[in-house]
């Protein structure tokens, strides 16, 4: 089954830049040809999704305001189904780096990304995030998020104007169309991607739970 | 800006009788410094609150290795968590001090940087991937005599509730990070993080010039932006002896209080949808969008402008100006009527915050709380009265003042405040005289030897600029006193014996913005 070019309603195909990379990928896809029936419920999938894209709230700094400006009255991303931010990350479909990460941050920044149920997408939203901005040169500050964890849509601007981070919101909707849902996205994570190097200890374990106890 | 040195053997009984005697009770910042040869040490910038008489007094040791200074933390609340600032950036250990550790890096942090000799290579800080251990693990005590004793628990011990909430939380307003020792539903103690966002300003801008400073500011406290720049802007200003247009005044002061109704109608918005009132923010966003409108023409930017320059301001202010300012005025008195309703005035908001959260007077002080936190528990504290600048010496306006100090308090007085920011704008719009908009200055900038320091009244409190110059074009070193961390540092005494859905409330109408805190 042929793979259709991802068509979002509102804008012209011919407008959106970067059409090569989402054209790359769908070469990619129909190199090994689709099951008909699985081809039409990846569609129908896909749609859903990229229709309910759920964001968790991750702000960290002044990209944060410009992304509660979007969710507010005037910019209103409930329009494209955006609307639901989660606090949760294992609700969450994607996350929004709408901030400077400082080294302090990058491990919890990993935890929260590890803690998404795939298929998860990262939006690095900002100078920032994407390579340290205006703090490159800052002892505290890491220098773009995608050194630790795979971004999917750039949002440049110190902070992006909301329609910035709408076009970025589009872009992504538009890489989830593509995507082959059975067999792909949907299991993506394999164990191990996600271990720490450093193992969570869980100490002072009341008496009464002890290994021992148990046996008995 | 004098300051008086003190040697470090007398330092003790002479800051307690600054106390006493002069009755300095509001110690506005600890600067901590690195001199090179003449030593390490820290400046405390001390004023009274009824007389706004103010003193600078410096002590400092040259032993590089054991840099052991007596604490003040008893005298003033808010030194603990200064002291604790000047530990991390410059490792000035504080005798007496009673739980000395890091503020902002992470406990295994190797090296303090901002010495002047820190090494800032990779390879001593790399990104380190793995969780952070609690300090409980890594407790020092130093006793007077200068003995470092470790012991392991602290802060909490073994039989104790203990949860934590962010930092990545959506009521934390930003990524700061609470320990709480539970009882039931009830608060005993709350441990307060902060550095998830320490993004070493002061020590990027030891290595900027003055006019690429002015960038990071404005990211500091993204929501008093102008006022944040501002404050650069006159200090480097006063220390040059540049005179500025009549014409330029007229604009920062103007723009200072759109920045200021902006930052207080986020306020409202953001208070509501803690409290879980979500129309009340999209009201707020619905006015404060209007006000991003006016920004957007003049200055181009919305939410971080970088509208003031040394000399003055980047653009002269479009011709449509005057007019749609004074019909934004008009529009959001109107307004605010509309947030009372909906809001203020709510059974379920009045049961949430009427006596929640309760700050003495005495603590506002003692914690330096300014701003509309201070202002709420009956402490005059507004730097446009207590040190005029700009034109706020000519212009009409009341300070507003609660007297109780609680959280409803908090959020009436700043919905107040958008009424006299407005009047402020009103007497200053019809008039702005004709003339430059903009002083001419060197191309490059340099500020002659010395120390200076500017004030001015942030979105919520007082916002200083402090500049150590040995006449490079960059600072020796500089420091901006955060708004928000006298708040957060407050926030122990707010929240023992408060219920667990009050931090909520009280973090809200606290106000702060956690960038600001953590530079």
């Amino acid at each position: 089954m042929e793979m259709k070019k991802p068509v979002i309603k509102s804008i012209p195909y011919e407008e959106f830049k970067d059409n090569e990379t989402l054209e790359s990928l769908i070469t990619e896809l129909n190199k090994e040809r689709t099951n008909v029936v699985v081809g039409a419920l990846d569609d129908l999938i896909n749609w859903g999704r990229s229709n309910s894209l759920w964001s968790l709230t991750f702000a960290t700094s002044c990209c944060g305001i410009e992304f509660m400006s979007v969710g507010a009255a005037r910019y209103d991303f409930a329009r494209f189904g955006f609307e639901v931010t989660r606090n949760s990350p294992r609700q969450a479909d994607l996350i929004m780096v709408a901030g400077t990460i400082t080294h302090k941050m990058a491990p919890v920044l990993k935890r929260l990304y590890d803690q998404m149920a795939e298929p998860k997408y990262v939006v690095a939203v900002g100078g920032c995030a994407i390579s340290g901005g205006p703090f490159k040169s800052s002892y505290h500050v890491l220098n773009g998020v995608d050194k630790i964890i795979p971004v999917d849509v750039y949002i440049p601007g110190c902070p992006p104007r909301p329609e910035a981070i709408l076009y970025g919101m589009m872009q992504l909707q538009r890489k989830v169309k593509v995507e082959k849902f059975f067999g792909g996205v949907n299991r993506q994570q394999k164990s191990g991607d996600a271990t720490e190097d450093y193992p969570i200890i869980i100490t002072n374990v009341p008496q009464d739970i002890t290994d021992k106890e148990r046996e008995q | 800006m004098n300051i008086t040195f003190i040697p470090l053997s007398e330092f003790r009984p002479r800051m307690e009788a600054l106390r006493q005697e002069k009755g300095m009770d509001f110690l506005r910042d600890i600067i901590g410094m690195d001199w090179g040869e003449e030593g390490i040490g820290a400046i405390y910038m001390l004023e009274n609150s009824t007389t706004k008489e103010n003193i600078a007094v410096a002590t400092r040791t040259t032993d590089r290795e054991n840099t052991i200074i007596p604490t003040v933390s008893d005298i003033w609340q808010i030194a603990n968590m200064y002291e604790r600032e000047v530990f991390d950036f410059f490792g000035v250990v504080f005798s007496g001090h009673p739980f000395m550790r890091r503020l902002y890096l992470r406990n295994d942090w190797v090296g303090y940087p901002l010495r002047k000799d820190y090494d800032e290579s990779e390879a001593l800080n790399p990104v380190r991937m793995f969780s952070e251990k609690n300090e409980e693990d890594y407790l020092h005590t130093l006793s007077p005599d200068g003995t470092i004793t470790t012991t392991l628990d602290n802060s909490f011990d073994d039989k104790e509730y203990v949860i934590n909430i962010g930092p990545q939380h959506p009521a934390t307003h930003g990524v700061l990070r609470f320990r709480l020792s539970l009882e039931g539903e009830f608060i005993r103690k709350v441990d307060v993080h902060c550095g998830y966002i320490h993004r070493g300003i002061e020590k990027i801008s030891e290595k900027y010039t003055y006019p690429q400073i002015l960038a990071l500011t404005d990211r500091l406290d993204y929501l008093s932006a102008h006022q944040n720049r501002h404050a650069l802007c006159m200090c480097i200003e006063k220390a040059m002896g540049l005179e500025i247009t009549d014409r330029t005044q007229y604009i920062r002061t103007i723009m200072d209080e759109l920045q200021r109704i902006d930052s207080h109608l986020l306020f409202v918005s953001c208070a509501a949808m803690d409290l879980g009132a979500l129309t009340a923010f999209i009201y707020g966003f619905r006015d404060r969008e209007k006000l991003l409108d006016i920004f957007e023409e003049v200055t181009g930017g919305r939410l971080i402008q970088n509208y003031n320059t040394i000399g003055g301001v980047q653009a002269d202010i479009t011709s449509g100006f005057a007019g749609k300012v004074k019909e934004y005025c008009k529009y959001i008195l109107g307004k605010l009527q509309e947030y009372n309703d909906v809001f203020t005035n709510n059974t379920i908001t009045r049961k949430r915050m009427i006596d929640v959260g309760v700050l003495s007077k005495e603590d506002a002080i003692s914690y330096g709380c300014t701003g509309g936190t201070g202002r709420a528990s009956g402490w005059s504290c507004d730097v446009r009265k207590r040190h005029p600048y700009a034109l706020y010496d000519k212009v009409d306006f009341k300070e507003v003042l609660y007297s109780k100090g609680d959280c409803y308090d908090r959020l009436r007085l700043r919905i107040d405040e958008i009424k006299e920011s407005v009047k402020i704008i009103n007497q200053l719009i019809d008039n702005i005289p004709e003339g430059d908009y903009k002083v001419k200055t060197k191309p490059i900038i340099r500020i002659p030897e010395g120390s200076y320091h500017a004030a001015v009244e942030g979105s919520r409190g007082e916002f200083g600029v402090f500049i150590e110059s040995r006449g490079e074009k960059s600072p020796y070193r500089i420091k901006f006193r955060p708004m928000g961390l006298p708040l957060v540092a407050s926030m122990h005494t707010l929240l023992k014996g408060c219920k667990i859905a009050d931090l909520m409330a009280i973090g809200a109408t606290l106000d702060y913005v956690i960038p600001d805190i953590d530079r």
